[in-house]
């Protein structure tokens, strides 16, 4: 529609140099918008569209760098190849697993730290501070710091709850200290996400129903959850998708060991080093469409809005 | 201690100054206790290593010395430092003119551009491995650090386009008006009125891409194969002893507590400024 546009405005130039200006204005405007933004969506298309493409072309074939002369197209040989197999299952049950469980955890633990770091009394600065060390902190350093701090000989939680025990090469143990760790890490993003959503209770509205006869609980339940609601579901909606790619924690806690693979972590085993690429492709394919299922059930069934989304609409 | 034992003389005031004070104080230990852990690690000799305890009883810098005295660490802390700097300037800088569009101009395809980077910023980054892998082969990008440079300024373009642009839309618009009205174009209100006034958004979305590529593993490890290119957190993971009889838990930690002292120490000093940037943007990378 643009395009139509100027010459018209051309003709009319004489007679109205006022539109004339207002419309250039807005050309320059358009122009200077997509010049602006041009750098970065082309950066983000050519590193991600054109790979997932291709990764769905990759995932189409037999390639195995192993036996790169083997190469040939096979349709959806390799989906039927890990759809069938337990190994990916297993590991879909686990990362699934530790998806809601540590993402329930946080959204609780979270809570009463914005409720915490919202509210506190004193030491406000203090708890706000030590609160981001995790968030600071190198996932990898901190999955170093646990995998010590359970492993055998060398550790303090170790010795304390399980004596006997190695806790990381027992699967249920294993799988638990994984769930600590992401816990750990980010719970203080959870907090922070949702402590701006308590910024948005209006005070007045929780003293009225202090005043009418609520309990804390009541206040809580009915009050604060209701309006916080969209930012309880922004949190975790991205809380969820982030956890379900788990792969730092899983990596140096067990390396997959003992049925504790997760989705990310068998795919990294399956390219890096089985060097399979049409089955890691097809792992990642059904990793992006896992993915992205989440997020329609977020965004469809819970309402999720995406943020800035109602923002970018209005103006 | 003093919530076990109430004592009657106490005022509720300085009651509820105690609660608040225990409650602090576990909130402190949960954030402190795991990296208490590794630095006391770190401090700690060959032969007190495995004893459990969580202070050391005898404190030595020996770990330190045996990282920096190998190249594999000092290369790969070279590698971290310069990938994750240019990756950080370059996202900053087209996050920057992009943020600064989406919040003040007017344009066809605003929307899709927001929506393109929410996509990505949820993106399951194993799923680029694979393809990356095979295409940086083909270009000879693999184990480079252009080649990592490029999904990191890719994945961090949504943080830092989210977070400029909550911060370009808490600029007063007169300004740019002004500007325009005294004869500026476009592109000169941005150079002359709106930077400076970005300047503290920009800064505190340059910390958060920061420790996003200085967090990564995944590409990391992936997208690498020798000390070339290796940033630390994937060095680390190849630690073995200096023999195979030696236990490599101490200079691990060392190396660990090497690159957490930085981001430690931006986010002390920056820690307003983090928080305000995280729930503005709402986006995690």
């Amino acid at each position: 529609m643009s395009a139509t546009a100027p010459p018209a405005m051309a003709n009319e130039a004489t007679k109205r140099p006022g539109r004339r200006a207002l419309s250039e204005g807005k050309r320059a405007e358009r122009r200077l918008g997509w010049l602006l933004c041009a750098p970065a969506a082309i950066v983000m298309v050519a590193v991600t569209g054109w790979p997932i493409l291709y990764s769905v072309w990759l995932s189409l074939q037999r390639y195995d760098l192993r036996f790169p002369n083997q190469r040939e197209f096979v349709g959806l040989a390799n989906y039927a190849t890990v759809l069938t197999n337990s190994y990916w299952w297993q590991a879909f049950g686990v990362t699934s697993l530790i998806t809601v469980l540590s993402v329930v955890i946080e959204l609780v633990l979270g809570m009463a730290l914005a409720l915490v770091m919202h509210w506190a009394f004193v030491g406000r600065g203090l708890v706000r501070t030590v609160t981001l060390v995790p968030y600071g902190i190198v996932t990898v350093v901190a999955a170093f710091s646990w995998r010590y701090a359970w492993s055998q000989d060398v550790g303090y939680l170790a010795r304390l709850f399980s004596p006997e025990g190695a806790p990381l090469t027992e699967r249920a143990s294993a799988l638990a200290i994984i769930v600590l760790a992401e816990v750990w890490k980010t719970t203080p993003f959870m907090a922070l996400l949702l402590m701006a959503g308590l910024a948005l209770v209006p005070s007045e509205l929780l003293r009225a129903a202090a005043m009418d006869g609520a309990s804390a609980w009541q206040r809580f339940t009915k009050v604060i959850v209701p309006v916080m609601r969209p930012a309880i579901l922004v949190a975790l909606l991205f809380r969820t998708l982030d956890a379900f790619r788990i792969f730092d924690n899983v990596f140096v806690l067990t390396a997959g060991s003992q049925g504790t693979s997760s989705v990310s972590m068998l795919t990294f085993n399956n390219l890096i080093r089985g060097l399979n690429l049409g089955i890691g492709a097809t792992m990642s394919v059904l990793i992006f469409l896992a993915v992205a299922a989440i997020a329609f059930v977020f965004v469809k069934v819970f309402g999720t809005a995406a943020p800035g989304s109602e923002k970018e609409g209005r103006r | 201690m003093v919530l076990e034992v109430p004592d009657r003389r106490m005022s509720p005031e300085a009651r509820r100054r105690a609660k608040w004070w225990f409650v602090n104080a576990v909130v402190v230990v949960y954030a402190l206790l795991p990296v208490l852990w590794i630095v006391s690690l770190s401090f700690k000799t060959k032969e007190t290593i495995t004893d459990g305890r969580l202070l050391p009883r005898e404190w030595t810098l020996e770990n330190y010395r045996a990282i920096f005295g190998t190249s594999d660490f000092v290369r790969a802390l070279v590698n971290s430092v310069g990938i994750a700097l240019i990756s950080t300037t370059i996202a900053v800088v087209l996050g920057t003119m992009a943020a600064y569009a989406i919040a003040r101009l007017d344009f066809p395809g605003k929307r899709a551009l927001v929506g393109v980077s929410l996509l990505i910023a949820m993106f399951p980054q194993v799923s680029l491995v694979s393809p990356l892998f095979e295409m940086e082969r083909g270009l000879g990008l693999f184990d480079t650090w252009p080649g990592l440079i490029l999904p990191y300024i890719t994945f961090a373009l949504p943080l830092a386009i989210y977070t400029l642009s909550a911060f370009f839309r808490e600029i007063p618009w007169e300004l740019e008006k002004a500007a325009k009205m005294d004869g500026a174009t476009p592109a000169q209100a941005f150079l002359k009125v709106i930077a400076p006034l970005a300047a503290p958004g920009v800064f505190t979305t340059a910390i958060l891409v920061f420790i996003f590529c200085w967090n990564d593993f995944l590409f990391a490890l992936s997208l690498t194969s020798t000390e070339r290119s290796r940033t630390v957190p994937a060095a680390m993971s190849f630690f073995s002893g200096s023999s195979q009889f030696e236990d490599p838990t101490g200079t691990t930690c060392a190396a660990a507590v090497v690159i957490s002292v930085p981001i430690i120490v931006f986010v002390l000093f920056f820690q307003r400024r983090i928080v305000a940037g995280l729930t503005s943007g709402a986006v995690k990378g």
